[in-house]
């Protein structure tokens, strides 16, 4: 374990020093998650239905997806790009490491550093600021009880998993595509529309509630959200929590199965 | 048993072959033809512990394919290959917790780091215990004088720094062999006489195995007792410096005035400068001297080695490819 820690901590301690890119990130995704709140107080003060989610529920969803933006698996490392484009990954072959677990723990490391950069400023805010400037109806509720807390964090955890599977996948299949634009295109269509950043998945039609249930991207955003916010309940949290760890041991298995597919063909770029 | 077993190593890449201008480009994308590049054609060599083996040829010989396959990063397509009894690319994670590699051209270590925070992480990935790492860094430190470099990030060394940071690195695991794939590649003179001594200092002191791949025959020439070269992915010649170099001695004499030779002495002349002439003698060089002294009226005269640069040179263009001046990167 001790090699991959320490690369895990050599990593998270150099993305660390991005905190002028963190603070942009901040500003922009307080701005977008005002904008998305408005929408939604808006749509629940014109509706007399019963909504399948409330709208402190929603709050919950917004602002916490808002602060956990960073989490998803929608780039590539640009350092681990850059060492397949350059032929440098060659070195890292020649570490007396699996290859898996050491670009894993990069992976990890590259997700978990600018989300924990950005996180902490914007729960503070969400939950502290908005009521000090009179926005109170508007603020991140606190969690629905103590099970909910200790499920979310257990959530969390499997969701930081999850997306570093997703972009392990990514990275391997760099050594196909040599360059990561495509992904860094792609993917921010996909997952924010999957995972529920784009509309709470809750909200969606019926008829599309089995497909979004199996689908592993609700684990990036949807389940730990609503596990705080209550609207999944203790027992059904555990369920949910299963699933997905058994979307990271698939995702998992998929990206070792391709990582062997591709160390059959290396070819060291330049010299 | 020697240590470095090669049997018939084969190496084939397929290209992508990219079909010029626009109309090309778009038939690539519908259609891929592919070209077979041979890169290693049979290469076969033993290596005894603690040799110190010298491989060259020109550029795209195959030298560093070699080099990358006995590290463990590629696989071969045919032959045999075993280093202390294990296959490197098979057995890659014990293979290269034993081994040390350089390529003069990379780094391997971290851009933006410290350089003592990139030997503490090779420690680690390494599994050094603290103890151990202490004793050979600080041997590492004390040879190679990086005392004052330790606490530079890499990105701000010069590559004379950097090159003896990235030899340090290469050894903090303590290899039983090392593998310098054109280690003093762009160095000054300087820095390429301290990684001499290094090296040779590593090989003699602690027995470390090497096998440098090199385009500076004075490299070859300080360190090495064994030469290999290759063309072609075949092993061309594997012998010592002086093998290389044969009997042949060049002799060059200043004669009075420009002199008319004799057929048996001009078919020797190997460069003509006015009263100067260059010979090529193989075998009897003292009677060539001692003819040449009484038939003409001699200023001065000198016996040499050939340097083996123009040897080396020779036999490239005998083989049919000099070996072009700039480097591929």
């Amino acid at each position: 374990m001790k090699p991959y820690l320490a690369i895990v901590a050599a990593r998270f301690q150099m993305l660390l020093q991005y905190r002028a890119a963190a603070f942009a990130g901040f500003a922009t995704q307080l701005f977008w998650g005002l904008i998305k709140v408005m929408v939604f107080v808006a749509f629940f003060a014109s509706t007399s239905a019963e909504q399948p989610m409330s709208l402190s529920q929603v709050l919950v969803y917004i602002w916490l997806g808002q602060a956990l933006l960073a989490l998803l698996p929608w780039n590539v490392d640009p350092e681990i790009a850059g060492h397949v484009r350059s032929g440098a990954v060659a070195y890292e072959l020649l570490r007396p490491l699996d290859l898996y677990a050491f670009w894993f723990a990069r992976t990890f490391a590259f997700r978990a550093a600018p989300t924990l950069l950005r996180m902490v400023p914007m729960v503070l805010f969400a939950y502290l600021g908005l009521p000090l400037i009179g926005l109170g109806d508007w603020a991140l509720p606190l969690p629905a009880d103590g099970a909910a807390t200790g499920l979310f964090a257990l959530s969390l955890a499997a969701t930081l998993v999850l997306s570093t599977a997703v972009t392990m996948v990514l990275h391997i299949s760099l050594m196909w595509t040599i360059s990561g634009e495509g992904f860094n295109r792609l993917m921010p269509g996909i997952v924010p529309l999957f995972s529920g950043l784009v509309v709470p998945l809750p909200l969606f039609p019926d008829w599309l509630q089995p497909l979004l249930f199996w689908q592993p991207f609700k684990g990036l955003a949807d389940v730990p959200f609503r596990i705080y916010s209550g609207h999944i309940d203790a027992g059904d949290a555990l369920l949910e929590i299963a699933l997905q760890i058994g979307w990271c041991a698939m995702i998992v298995a998929f990206g070792l199965w391709l990582l062997n597919r591709a160390g059959r063909r290396v070819v060291v770029q330049g010299g | 048993m020697p240590q470095i077993v090669v049997d018939n190593l084969e190496k084939r890449f397929r290209i992508a072959e990219r079909r010029p201008g626009l109309l090309g480009a778009f038939s690539s994308l519908v259609r891929r033809r592919y070209r077979e590049v041979t890169a290693l054609h049979g290469v076969s060599f033993t290596i005894e512990a603690g040799e110190l083996v010298g491989y060259i040829g020109p550029n795209g010989a195959g030298k560093s394919t070699t080099i990358k396959i006995l590290s463990g990063i590629l696989t071969p397509s045919g032959g045999r290959c075993e280093i202390d009894g294990r296959v490197p690319w098979k057995d890659r994670v014990a293979h290269v917790g034993r081994i040390g590699v350089v390529f003069g051209q990379r780094t391997q270590l971290w851009w933006d780091l410290p350089v003592v925070e990139s030997f503490e992480l090779l420690r680690d990935m390494y599994r050094v215990g603290a103890a151990d790492y202490r004793r050979t860094r600080d041997e590492l430190v004390a040879l190679l004088d990086l005392e004052p470099l330790l606490d530079t990030p890499v990105r701000q060394l010069s590559l004379g720094q950097r090159m003896r940071c990235d030899l340090a690195a290469s050894l903090l695991h303590q290899p039983d062999v090392l593998f310098l794939d054109e280690p003093t590649i762009g160095l000054d003179a300087t820095a390429k006489l301290a990684m001499r001594d290094f090296v040779k200092m590593q090989n003699r002191e602690r027995g470390t195995t090497v096998l440098l791949t090199t385009h500076d025959m004075d490299d070859i020439e300080a360190l090495c007792t064994r030469l290999m070269l290759i063309n072609h992915g075949t092993v061309l010649m594997d012998g010592t410096v002086n093998d290389l170099r044969r009997d042949e001695r060049r002799v060059v004499v200043d004669f009075e005035a420009e002199p008319a030779l004799l057929d048996g002495h001009a078919a020797l002349a190997h460069r003509r400068d006015g009263a100067r002439v260059e010979f090529r003698v193989a075998g009897q060089v003292g009677e060539f001297v001692a003819d040449v002294s009484r038939r003409y009226r001699v200023r001065d005269l000198v016996v040499e080695h050939p340097p083996i640069e123009e040897i080396v040179a020779d036999l490239y263009r005998a083989l049919g490819r000099a070996p072009r001046a700039a480097e591929r990167r």
